[in-house]
């Protein structure tokens, strides 16, 4: 891959008064032992919009993802450095209850990952270990959810069924109404239609355009068309760095950096 | 030869092989219960066994397996899975953790007669517990503590980590995801594990001939008063098993129908084993059909 100068980077600085920012890291470095991975990456993201995170594999993106909501906490020797700002917090510091931050910052993983129990509890789970023990409350959760979603239809008739039991894309969307029943600000999508037929990735894609009206969503893709078709903002990485941030139509139409277009026009990756 | 030839062979070669062992064991199997199950009768099976003249049964012996099973399997499950969860979910990758290890897996082949004489000294002599039942669950402790902890541990490593994430992503501490998310997914192998560990804990006669013993005192069905001295539930009386009482009849019995207690007492024993063999497969298929493609409700 072609060296790339780290002065010529360009971030749009969303901080500027104009948007509102639900979640912004300052010079972020993420290693692992002694290699590191994550090169001091400052990024704010648009409250209410979808920023796509791009950029070939080991570029970092998922590594960046996963560290603000500091999931690389249970990988063995990772350290992260910097600050991850939200509502004025630096979600990074030791003081943090990072359990309690996790309701806030909800995240889906690449693959579908339902727990060994049944629809309605898959939904259920967490919110009632949180406390919530409201049976009608439960209840219409779980239709919410499901519907937001786009599963309700297929299983409101098998909330009682192991989830494993449904189709690869039908738990991702169950993982995506397990994550919204939490009613998180921010939703963190680690490729989530990776591993879903073209079918089921439109419906995630519809979902996660009406989820934004209601949550903060960053989301990592491999596909280009979808960071097209549904983000507000993309931001590329490269080698570890997040090298051009902007408006996802600028960042496909006029990129300001050489590595950018070529990645964005599929000349490498 | 070429490569299908080949193949042609090792596949009936592998076939001999496998053929082999099942007709040993067929014939094992079938060699006991035909020579067994004609002398198990209502009264064998619930009878006092006989010192000196024939017609002697098996009940108490029967009573005593299936009671030390129970005390050996109640004090093992939690310290199994307790030692099971620290190692797979808590215990940090260094040196001492392999070591523990590897002492487990050390513990777990060493022979159930060195872990008798072990029990033996320990617990009856040094704890003073004597020829007890106790003295006998704590010996089978031993003997299947590692078996059951390493069963757990595999159990739970095999609970993909994207289950813990998950977990960890809706805001649960480790604990919570421990034991609502990750044992849960592993309960079939967790439970397919102590059910074998009881099969073989049913049939062990070597680590319990010193620490249990070899004989039974005359018990009083009707008071079940775990202190009272002839109760069969009190922990502290010695018990001879059913394997005991196999392994004690063929080497020094003077029963005259030794033989053929024998051969009805490894008839019932083999089934029992069988019988948990056979639990251990229906209930942790059961419980993973439950917890994957379930069509029960609720």
């Amino acid at each position: 891959m072609e060296k790339y100068d780290r002065s010529q980077r360009y971030l749009k600085n969303l901080e500027d008064g104009q948007h509102e920012i639900a979640l912004s890291t300052d010079d972020l470095h993420v290693a692992y032992g002694s290699k590191e991975a994550i090169h001091g990456v400052s990024l704010a993201f648009e409250r209410f919009k979808i920023t796509a995170l791009i950029g070939a594999s080991g570029s970092g993106k998922s590594t960046y993802l996963r560290s603000l909501n500091r999931m690389n906490d249970n990988i063995f020797g990772t350290k992260v450095t910097g600050k991850i700002m939200y509502r004025g917090l630096d979600v990074n510091s030791n003081d943090i209850d990072v359990y309690e931050m996790r309701k806030h910052i909800g995240m889906v993983f690449q693959q579908p990952n339902p727990f060994a129990k049944s629809i309605y509890d898959n939904i259920t789970f967490a919110p009632k270990r949180h406390g919530e023990r409201r049976k009608a409350v439960l209840d219409e959760m779980v239709e919410t959810t499901l519907k937001q979603a786009g599963l309700w239809e297929q299983v409101k008739d098998d909330l009682y069924q192991s989830a494993l039991a449904l189709s690869g894309g039908q738990q991702q969307r169950l993982c995506i109404a397990r994550a919204i029943a939490m009613q998180p600000d921010i939703l963190l999508l680690d490729e989530p239609a990776s591993v879903l037929d073209p079918i089921s990735t439109a419906t995630v894609e519809d979902t996660l355009l009406q989820l934004k009206e209601h949550y903060t969503i960053i989301i990592v893709t491999h596909n280009m068309q979808q960071a097209g078709r549904i983000s507000d903002y993309t931001a590329f990485f490269h080698l570890g760095d997040a090298l051009e941030y902007d408006e996802t139509r600028k960042i496909f139409t006029r990129p300001k950096i050489k590595a950018t277009e070529d990645y964005v026009s599929g000349h490498f990756g | 030869m070429n490569p299908r030839k080949w193949d042609k062979v090792a596949t009936i070669v592998l076939y001999l092989i496998s053929g082999f062992i099942i007709v040993v064991l067929a014939f094992l199997l079938l060699y006991i219960l035909i020579s067994g199950l004609p002398h198990v009768t209502w009264k064998f099976i619930t009878g006092r066994s006989s010192s000196f003249a024939a017609g002697g049964g098996i009940g108490i012996q029967l009573f005593n397996s299936l009671y030390l099973l129970i005390l050996s399997m109640l004090i093992s499950i939690p310290l199994s899975l307790g030692a099971g969860i620290y190692l797979s979910e808590y215990a940090p990758k260094n040196w001492l953790t392999n070591l523990i290890r590897n002492m487990i897996e050390i513990l777990s082949s060493l022979p159930s007669v060195v872990v008798g004489l072990f029990g033996f000294l320990v617990f009856s002599i040094n704890m003073k517990l004597g020829f007890s039942i106790l003295s006998g669950a704590l010996a089978l402790t031993v003997f299947n503590l590692p078996l059951l902890t390493r069963k757990v541990e595999d159990s739970l490593q095999a609970v993909h980590y994207t289950q813990r994430e998950a977990g960890y992503a809706l805001g649960l501490s480790r604990w919570e995801t421990v034991t609502h998310v990750v044992v849960p997914a592993a309960l079939p192998g967790i439970l397919t594990g102590m059910i074998l560990g009881a099969g073989r804990v049913f049939g062990e006669a070597a680590a319990l001939i010193y620490t249990a013993g070899q004989s039974s005192p005359p018990l009083d069905f009707t008071n079940w008063n775990p202190t009272y001295i002839a109760s069969p539930l009190n922990p502290l009386r010695s018990a001879e098993t059913l394997a005991v009482h196999i392994w004690k009849i063929n080497s020094e019995g003077i029963i005259p129908d030794a033989s053929a207690v024998s051969a009805g007492s490894s008839a019932i024993l083999i089934l029992f084993v069988l019988l948990f063999n056979f639990a251990a497969r229906y209930f942790g298929n059961k419980l993973y059909r439950h917890l994957t493609g379930a069509r029960e409700r609720g």
